[in-house]
């Protein structure tokens, strides 16, 4: 027996250690129910003792290179700063006329949900916290940051940029705490289809790709559209940019699926600083009520000198109007139709002809169209010959300008016995 | 008649090495592995622990050094990770046994033996990961991409000679 031992000493311990730690997993897999959940409490001690022995290295590391980095950017590398600073500020007055824009929208909205009693769930508290290693494994997408449970971190709180969400917390260590990255092969999330409002559950993938495979085909659904957070998670708020469609194809292990894989919103490959949502709130926070304020104070102000800027024009403009009726000038019929146009009314002339005179009440040879055509004249001929019935002008009409008299027939007009013959010349 | 010594080649060219290289070296490597792909992402292809691993395996020529060096390297590692604690601690267990085995039968000293046993034990290291996510684990959506292990052995193996040039200097001859 004790050959035996000694002859294979080197394969049994190969297979105890295998074996050992063959139990070791059929432990830890038994135990958690849904992907991405803490570990129990003796795995949780195994990677406190491994992770207190990396990460005060890690600071150490990350600590060095962070001050490096503040010196050269702080202090040296100052190039452009003053460029950059103007386009801020450029952009400062841009974002507050657009704030002015929304936030007349967001009032109404917040007015819509209180009368709905919907319940919204803003980011009332934050910690920052920095990146300070990865897991250095590309199957196990997670991140340290130099935040934990001394700053009021627990597990399952939701990690944010101002980007967009980038993962929850898994582990909470006194000091330090793991971050499960939402392209974790376990990761989750509920999303929300920003334009079509469809819901649906993001997950990671083994390759690193977040994707929506819970959605039959839908023709509505584009690459391109922005995905949000739904809140139905109960971890991320609702509302938080997730990500857009990258693309879109039938998911070939889950046929009548699809599989919609997306492009992060934050840039999960190089991260710095996070934030680490602590608390939230059904109502706006102080800070946001104070910036909404500020944003109607705005709009106010704006929609104030709009007005007051309309009426200078109005009166500069009818005063203008009033000195040029009184000069003798003649008008131009288009600037007078401008006004009048304004004015609701209908144009006098809209051709621009000349105007037609009233109708004659008793028609004699001065008549406007009681002289026939030169055409019809003969040289000589008597006057009774000459004859043209004149025909009452038509009334003014306002649609049809008619710039000849109309004649009812070219006969010669006979004259009557008891009507005196026209003098000739 | 001269007398003849016949001594292996196991006893001629066993090395051992400091007890400070022995702990701080795979510490390093641990710590490295987590600090370069943050500023670099490329860089989590990488797998210094495992070159460290073969390293000391292939040096100390101890099948039962080399199976707890492995399984001590990697279960550190998966204390990092998400992952189950074990997964790597396995996988690098096993390779830690190979390599050990294979320094006792042939010369690891030489510059192809080196690229084609770090090209070797990479792929290995891939079929292994493969098998305890699928097999043990039970993950079924876990695929094996070829090209990208293919990719990573190379890279590996690359890495893994200048620092075996250099670990070589940490080694003490009994």
């Amino acid at each position: 027996m004790e050959s035996f031992f000694s002859r294979f000493k080197n394969v049994l311990v190969l297979v105890a250690i295998l074996l050992a730690q063959t139990i070791g997993l059929a432990v830890q897999v038994r135990r958690p129910v849904e992907a991405g959940a803490p570990d129990g409490e003796s795995v949780t001690l195994i990677r406190y003792w491994a992770v207190s022995t990396v990460t005060p290295l890690e600071r150490l590391f990350h600590g060095f290179g962070y001050n490096v980095r503040h010196a050269w950017s702080n202090y040296i590398d100052l190039r452009n700063t003053r460029q950059q600073n103007s386009d801020l500020q450029q952009q400062i007055a841009r974002l507050r006329l657009e704030q002015a824009a929304l936030s007349e929208d967001a009032i109404q909205g917040h007015r819509l949900q209180a009368l709905l009693d919907f319940q919204q769930h803003y980011v009332a508290a934050t910690v920052a916290a920095q990146v300070i290693g990865t897991s250095g494994n590309d199957l196990s997408r997670v991140l340290y940051i130099d935040k934990g449970a001394k700053d009021g971190l627990k597990a399952d709180q939701a990690v944010i940029t101002p980007d967009g969400i980038i993962g929850k917390l898994r582990d909470v260590f006194p000091h330090t705490s793991q971050v499960l990255l939402i392209n974790d092969q376990t990761s989750g999330a509920g999303v929300l289809l920003a334009t079509t409002r469809i819901r649906g559950i993001l997950r990671g993938s083994s390759s690193g790709q977040i994707v929506i495979n819970n959605l039959t085909p839908d023709s509505r659904i584009k690459p391109g559209e922005p995905v949000l957070t739904s809140g139905g998670d109960q971890v991320y708020p609702r509302g938080l940019p997730v990500g857009t469609i990258e693309s879109i194809k039938l998911d070939p292990d889950h046929q009548p699926y699809t599989l919609i894989q997306l492009r992060p919103a934050a840039n999960l490959n190089r991260l710095e600083e996070v934030l680490v949502i602590t608390g939230t709130q059904a109502t706006l926070p102080r800070e946001a009520q104070h910036d909404l304020a500020v944003g109607v104070a705005t709009a106010e102000t704006q929609a104030k000198q709009l007005a007051d800027q309309q009426a200078a024009e109005a009166a500069a403009k009818s005063a203008a109007q009033i000195v040029a009726d009184r000069l003798p000038s003649l008008h131009d019929t288009d600037d007078l139709a401008t006004p009048a146009a304004t004015a609701g009314a209908a144009p006098a002339n809209p051709g621009g002809v000349v105007p037609k005179p009233l109708p004659t009440v008793h028609t004699d040879r001065y008549t406007q169209g009681a002289t026939p055509p030169a055409a019809d004249l003969k040289p000589g001929a008597p006057e009774r010959n000459s004859p043209v019935k004149p025909v009452a002008p038509a009334a003014p009409s306002t649609t049809q300008p008619q710039t000849t008299p109309q004649q009812e027939s070219t006969n010669p007009r006979q004259p009557s016995p008891t009507e005196t013959p026209n003098p000739q010349p | 008649m001269a007398t003849r010594s016949y001594t292996s080649r196991r006893e001629l060219e066993q090395h051992s090495f400091h007890p400070a290289v022995t702990v701080l070296v795979p510490l390093v490597a641990i710590l490295l592995q987590a600090l370069l792909p943050r500023p670099f992402p490329r860089l989590a292809i990488l797998d210094l622990p495992l070159i460290v691993t073969v390293f000391f395996a292939v040096s100390r020529r101890n099948p039962v050094a080399g199976t707890l060096t492995g399984a001590s390297i990697g279960l550190l590692q998966d204390a990092l990770t998400n992952q189950p604690i074990g997964v790597n601690g396995m996988a690098k267990s096993v390779i830690g046994y190979i390599a050990a085995s294979i320094g006792i039968q042939i010369d690891v000293e030489n510059l192809t033996t080196r690229v084609i046993m770090n090209f070797g034990f990479f792929i290995l290291n891939s079929v292994l990961l493969f098998l305890i996510n699928r097999r043990l684990l039970g993950h079924s959506d876990f695929h094996l991409q070829w090209f990208h292990e293919l990719l990573r052995a190379a890279v590996n193996t690359a890495v893994a000679l200048p620092i075996f040039f250099l670990l070589d200097n940490t080694k003490r001859t009994e």
